[in-house]
């Protein structure tokens, strides 16, 4: 066991530190790929990506992978937060934060972002399991690239979350073997801030240079895992590059069985959330006892053994990514790109919204981020909390039936109709709210919501988090 | 404690009502000034002979200035309120009171509003700096719940209930063809109302209130000098208003089919006016008819139809101009628009001329003579969190 991911307590046994729980968030449109070329004269692909709402971002998403994680009854209190992504909401505020406030984390736990760039994901699971006590790592990616490029067509937006800890938390599902990173200047993909789409170099040298390093970080982490290929169960390959990704797959002598499907044909790269994505679905589908290798090619390569204990049969997902996979419906080409901004649509004739007020909001941290409202003495259930009362009532796990609802097409939004409706919660609670991920036709009284994380509207630079319904869709557990 | 009403204490003795649109070529000093006139000429009055005034707006000015300044009064008192939609009735309410309490011998009244202004379509609430949880949802599509709401409580199709509130619709549209102060003077039928596009659950753009320019006024006085200044003054009668706890939003228990606030300023109003049977005691009603689904539950909230049974009542005409209830028969929300602050006014401006018998013959309600009795209803905010505000007038003190 390499002595760095194991924590040495003065009088106490070393805990073998790896993953808690995991959990996958998909948003829940697809985009059909072989529908671009008819429209931007170039482009596409055969197979579908995930297409992240009008009004979702990478926090978002990251809030919602974190709660699929922690749903899954592991009893945990989080000691820290990290937060990668290549498409942060925001510059120099923590994005961590406000999923912090979302997951109802406690003060006294520091949140990070590491955000940029692909491979610092890589580096937030590197802090997790240097840390004492449970991590979670988040990371979450909206991937824009141009219309009728390539990496509109091999991004997809998604994020996933890892909780790292130790069997002094909760039982470790995978304990972290050796780790080896091979870091290599390379210019083979990069962004200017502010530019929508990604910049590449002539493919051929990025390949060969990744090819390198990934078989090296690859045979370095084998070696002193005392591996070898073929005891190899699940092999995780992702990056930045994915010819590499692909062509490497023959150079590491583990069967092509045991290749972990890159979710290529559904979801697309979804940056810095892929790794975690990726092993995620490995653990799914994991039993007891067995090897997965993550190897992510990112300026350099990271490889990391992961071994599969006995807690995993035991482990329930309760959002399962093949249930995610499955639930999605279409969205049109147009809708995407008038959704990533990349066509200019006409606005709607009503006034934008006002922004959010800093301190009004800093006044409402847990009604506004972390959906929770008060209870009366009498029991009942508030929403939003009634001023005075101190009983808080958390409602985001909370589910509810539409009593009724109404379809909106005078108010502003960025995509009409806006679909509102009137909520009862299970146990109490009733509050008017939009419904998302719905199409107006389908909605009916009666039917099921669960509440979502989601972003309003911008003004001013000023994202407005709160919560809508979405409809509880078949396979939530 | 308790409400109890200042019934025939003070008296309207003059109003005015400007005609309602879109007053391209008009500001709101201009609405003003031109209401204030009117109003003082009415009561045969000067400005000076006015000791206090108020003003209800929503969001067109602010302060007492806004009055004070266009009609160059000096040293008089001049108050702006706000309550929503209810802006202008509570301008009436706060001047019928001081002119009671006697601190002031004559005061007027004012409702103005001046929307055509923002460049965009629709009323557009001032934004207050907020968290950002509140609902973004329009007022057409928080009152649109109504009606899947009403048709499942009551057992009625949502055909019915769509077929009602286009009754409501042309029944409106009718009253205000008559009127040359409506904004709107068209004649829509029943048929043409149900064929309109959907733009909040099953309301079309002509369920909807119109967005208008406008204002209207009243001079009130104690009732013992009423006849100095008029021969047919209309006696204050009731003065209601409600504002909610806001709980129907949030309170699982509420079910968008009554507005409890309206119930409750209905139920003060008739104890302070001592009614009973409003249905056979009122002789027209000006009602609140923001949205078609509004006027609907609002012949039940004010006791007009037993709960379940206004749109077979609306069915058989009992509200029209010719029924035995005339309900807006100035054309209402629906055919003037809603200048937020002088809709309250306008209301009562049709009580006082249908009650006095000046309104035109060809929309002069029947029922006035025998009945002398007349109810405004004016609300503002939303089904489960609104305010409510009912006065009774006549034409006779007890």
């Amino acid at each position: 066991m390499d002595k760095r991911y194991t924590l040495r307590r003065p009088g106490k046994i070393s805990w073998v530190r790896g993953i808690l729980s995991h959990g996958v968030y998909l948003p829940y449109r697809r985009l059909d790929l072989a529908a671009v070329a008819e429209i931007s004269g170039g482009g596409g692909r055969r197979g579908h990506r995930t297409v992240a709402s009008f009004d979702e971002d990478a926090t978002t998403m990251a809030v919602e992978a974190g709660r699929a994680s922690l749903r899954s009854g592991v009893p945990v209190e989080i000691d820290s937060l990290w937060f990668a992504t290549v498409s942060p909401p925001y510059l120099d505020k923590t994005n961590a934060a406000a999923i912090h406030a979302a997951l109802c984390l406690e003060r006294g736990c520091p949140a990070y972002d590491t955000i940029g760039s692909v491979r610092g994901s890589m580096g937030a699971v590197r802090a997790a399991l240097a840390q004492e006590g449970p991590a979670l790592t988040v990371a979450a990616d909206v991937r824009v690239g141009l219309a009728g490029g390539p990496d509109e067509a091999y991004f997809g937006d998604g994020a996933a979350a890892l909780l790292v800890g130790a069997d002094s938390d909760a039982p470790v599902l995978a304990e972290a073997g050796p780790w080896v990173s091979v870091t290599d200047e390379v210019l083979d993909r990069w962004r200017t801030p502010g530019d929508l789409g990604s910049k590449v170099w002539e493919e051929r040298y990025g390949e060969l240079r990744y090819v390198s390093s990934g078989v090296e970080a690859f045979e370095g982490v084998l070696k002193r895992a005392g591996l070898s290929a073929g005891q190899v169960d699940h092999l995780v390959i992702t990056g930045t590059h994915g010819r590499a990704c692909r062509s490497i797959r023959g150079r590491l002598g583990v069967p092509p069985e045991r290749l972990v499907d890159d979710l290529a044909m559904q979801v697309g790269n979804t940056g810095a959330a892929h790794p975690y994505l990726l092993v995620s679905a490995a653990l799914e589908k994991a039993g007891p006892g067995e090897v997965i290798v993550l190897l992510v090619l990112a300026d350099g390569a990271e490889a990391l053994v992961l071994n599969t204990t006995t807690a995993i049969s035991d482990h329930q997902v309760r959002w399962p990514l093949a249930v995610q996979l499955a639930a999605g419906a279409p969205i049109g080409y147009g809708q995407y790109l008038a959704w990533r901004g990349l066509l200019a649509v006409e606005p709607p004739r009503r006034p934008e919204p006002a922004r959010v007020s800093g301190s009004a909001a800093g006044r409402r941290v847990p009604w506004k981020f972390g959906f929770v409202g008060s209870r009366s003495e009498d029991g009942t259930v508030n929403l939003p909390p009634l001023t005075g009362e101190l009983e808080g009532q958390p409602m985001a796990e909370a589910r509810g039936t539409v009593t009724t609802f109404t379809i909106d097409r005078l108010s502003y939004t960025p995509s009409p109709p806006m679909v509102f409706a009137v909520v009862d919660f299970d146990g109490g609670g009733r509050l008017p709210v939009e419904l998302t991920d719905a199409d107006a036709a389908d909605v009916r009284v009666g039917d099921r919501v669960e509440m979502t994380f989601r972003r309003l509207s911008t003004a001013d630079g000023i994202h407005n988090y709160f919560w809508k319904a979405r409809p509880l869709r078949e396979g939530r557990a | 404690m308790g409400s109890h009403g200042i019934k025939d204490r003070v008296a309207i003795v003059g109003m005015s009502c400007t005609r309602f649109g879109e007053h391209w070529d008009k500001g709101l000093d201009e609405l003003i000034v031109e209401a204030a006139d009117d109003a003082f000429a009415s009561a045969g009055l000067a400005k000076e002979d006015v000791d206090a005034f108020w003003v209800g707006t929503a969001q067109s000015g602010m302060s007492g200035l806004m009055v004070s300044r266009p009609l160059r009064l000096r040293g008089k008192p001049v108050t702006r309120v706000e309550n929503f939609c209810a802006s202008g009735s509570e301008a009436l309410r706060q001047a019928a009171y001081a002119v009671c309490s006697g601190a002031y011998d004559v005061a007027v009244a004012l409702g103005a509003e001046k929307l055509k202004d923002s460049g965009y379509q629709g009323a557009n609430a001032f934004p207050i700096p907020s968290d950002g949880t509140n609902r973004t949802v329009t007022a057409a599509a928080m009152y649109s719940m109504i009606v899947p709401a009403y048709a499942e409580r009551h057992g009625i199709s949502v055909d019915e209930v769509k077929t009602t509130l286009a009754r409501i619709a042309s029944k409106n549209h009718h009253n205000g063809s008559l009127n040359p102060r409506a904004q709107y003077r068209r004649e829509m039928t029943v048929e043409q109302l149900l064929s309109q596009p959907r733009v909040a659950g099953q309301l079309s753009i002509f369920d909807c209130a119109g967005v208008a320019d406008g204002a209207a006024a009243a001079v009130v006085v104690r009732a013992e000098d009423a006849l100095r200044y008029t021969d047919r003054p209309l006696y204050v009668k009731a003065l209601s208003f409600v504002a909610g706890d806001g709980s129907g939003v949030t309170d699982a228990a509420y079910d968008y089919t009554t507005f409890p606030e309206v119930v409750e300023s209905a139920t003060d109003a008739y104890r302070q006016a001592g009614i009973t049977d409003p249905r056979r005691v009122l002789a027209m009603a000006e009602v609140h008819d923001c949205f078609t689904p509004t006027e609907l539950v609002l012949m039940e909230d004010l006791g007009f139809s037993s709960r379940g049974h206004a749109w077979e009542d609306i069915r058989d005409g009992a509200f029209d101009l010719s029924g035995d209830l005339p309900v807006n028969p100035d054309g209402g929300l629906k055919s003037f628009g809603h200048p937020v602050g002088a809709s309250g006014l306008r209301m009562m401006f049709e009580a006082w001329l249908q009650l006095r018998g000046e309104a035109p013959a060809e929309r002069q309600i029947a029922t006035v003579g025998e009945r002398k009795l007349a109810l405004t209803q004016n609300l503002g905010g939303y089904p489960g969190e609104m305010v409510s505000f009912v006065s009774i007038l006549g034409t006779e003190p007890d």
